[in-house]
């Protein structure tokens, strides 16, 4: 039994970092520029297929069918290329609606969640395709006493909470994050100090979609690339950061990290209530404490 | 007559949304001057500094500091183009911030800015309190806080919002001293404030706003003689 629930524990904690990673870059988002951003699911989902792309496909538009950019390459192309699309989305797009209600750029970036979806599902049809790109030296798996576990995912795990990690300090304990929770609390006044505000949003909102865009590329070799990957994910997503509270730092990466391995431990005990149990928190903790565990109230 | 203004504001009009809240706003102040802009709630004081900021939906007129005109300056480049401090009325403490974050937030925006030493001389009370966050600081504090975080930046022109606002005795007495310092260290002083006796013995000239505009001018040498005229002015 011990086992049992040590072996679901670490398979939700791989789930887990990935909740946290795509809900700090949620949070920061939220946080600077009040945006919702439904595309953040799609964009984990972009880095996914920029992963598989650039593996499996920008060799043979070359005509080198044996040339591959492999995982590592692409562990660090991959934030950039999908940071950059996000910063087109924040510039052209975004921008334009920041003096409305914010339902506009929840729905704007609803939109674009749809046309990246069709897109891909267009080019690569609905079903997924499997990642071929797994470096060797993370192929096989490691014993942890209680369990074999597959080295990539291990890896994954370590990896993300070193994101998250560094984040949290950068933006905690920084002179680039102070100015960035300063933004949040009241852009006015950091504008009105000399910053440059706008430029400061933009580039938190390229990060933010360059966090997804790395979740993806962690997700490529652990479960298929298929174009609606994001979808069942987003709504997880969003759960998460409701329960840690809106626009927090902290409560994204705890409660994204927790919420996994709540998961995988339900799994154990009633596996059908494991998709649910996450939503039925949320319920509870709106109901208690309706700004989030880590929220700032009023 | 004075010397060349260092700013000064004409015709300034600003809007909040759809409403007009400044008619057409002149004032000027030399270098080493500190002025007042006195009036009742809602006359439009803070909003001429916030318009002289940048912080309205839209403002038209003239707004020149050293000459230069600054009416269409991105409002992220007024504060180090001008060399300007701006502390709002609200103090605006940034509550995720401690202390000294909130006090090396803001960029330069000119030479010659205190040392965190000379700040915490200035303000003893604020070194002991360095490392705790914004929200767990006094009112005075905050507001010794928030006037340190701007001279840290190398402002050699302050806007200074209501400092006196809800503050004890004793503090209003303690900020009034060091407004005296700065002003004999060369400072330029624009003080929108309430509280008038704790603005005319410091300032050269006060400025009366009504409905968005300036409705009188009186030198501070002139206080004593125009009282009842003040009066009349700020009374409710």
């Amino acid at each position: 039994m011990l086992k049992l629930l040590l072996a679901q524990g670490m398979l939700g904690l791989n789930n887990g970092v990935f909740y946290a990673m795509m809900s700090l870059g949620l949070a920061v988002i939220f946080g600077l520029l009040n945006v919702v951003n439904f595309a953040h699911g799609a964009l984990y989902m972009l880095g996914a297929f920029v992963a598989l792309i650039l593996y499996s496909y920008v060799g043979l538009w070359f005509g080198m069918s044996g040339f591959h950019i492999g995982f590592w390459p692409a562990l660090i192309l991959t934030p950039i290329i999908v940071g950059g699309f996000g910063i087109l989305i924040e510039r052209f797009l975004l921008r334009w609606l920041y003096k409305f209600d914010p339902i506009y750029s929840l729905l704007l970036t609803f939109g674009v969640t749809l046309v990246l979806q069709g897109l891909f599902v267009n080019i690569f049809s609905a079903s997924g395709t499997p990642y071929p790109g797994m470096p060797d030296a993370l192929k096989g798996v490691v014993n942890l006493g209680f369990m074999m576990f597959p080295k990539f995912r291990l890896f994954a795990i370590v990896f993300s909470l070193i994101v998250c990690l560094i984040v949290w300090y950068v933006i905690e304990r920084t002179k680039v994050g102070a100015l960035l929770r300063a933004g949040t609390e009241n852009p006015e006044l950091v504008k009105a100090f000399g910053v440059n505000v706008p430029l400061m949003v933009t580039l938190t909102f390229g990060f933010g979609t360059g966090l997804a865009g790395l979740a993806g590329v962690l997700a490529a070799p652990i479960y298929s690339v298929s174009p609606l990957m994001g979808a069942d994910l987003i709504i997880i997503i969003f759960a998460v950061v409701v329960i840690g509270g809106m626009g927090s730092i902290m409560g994204a990466v705890v409660s994204g990290i927790a919420l996994g391995l709540i998961e995988g431990v339900t799994k154990v005990f009633y596996a059908p209530a494991a998709n649910t149990v996450i939503f039925f928190l949320m319920v509870v903790v709106l109901l208690v404490r309706p700004s989030g565990l880590f929220g700032r109230e009023g | 007559m004075m010397a060349a203004p260092l700013l000064k504001t004409s015709g300034l009009n600003a809007w909040y949304g759809e409403s007009h809240v400044l008619h057409g706003v002149d004032i000027e102040i030399a270098e080493g001057e500190l002025i007042t802009l006195l009036g009742r709630n809602g006359a439009g004081r803070t909003t001429t500094l916030r318009a002289i900021m940048g912080m309205v939906s839209r403002r038209t007129g003239s707004v020149t500091i050293r000459g230069r005109e600054f009416i269409d300056v991105a409002d992220h480049r007024i504060a180090p183009l001008g060399g300007i401090g701006y502390c709002p009325e609200e103090r605006g403490i940034f509550a995720s911030l401690n202390v000294e974050e909130n006090l090396m937030l803001p960029p330069s925006v000119g030479k010659d800015g205190m040392s965190l030493d000379e700040i915490y001389r200035m303000f003893p009370n604020l070194k002991e309190v360095r490392k705790r966050m914004g929200t767990r600081l006094s009112g005075g504090e905050q507001q010794m806080l928030a006037i340190a975080r701007i001279l840290r930046t190398g402002a050699k022109l302050l806007l200074l919002d209501e400092i006196t606002e809800g503050l004890a005795p004793v503090i209003v007495k303690a900020l009034g001293e060091a407004i005296m310092r700065l002003k004999a260290q060369g400072y330029t002083i624009v003080l929108v404030e309430q509280n008038f006796r704790f603005a005319a013995p410091l300032a050269d000239r006060h400025y009366v706003i009504e409905h968005g505009r300036v409705i009188d001018r009186i030198e501070g040498g002139d206080v004593a003689a125009s009282m009842d005229r003040l009066n009349h002015y700020l009374s409710v």
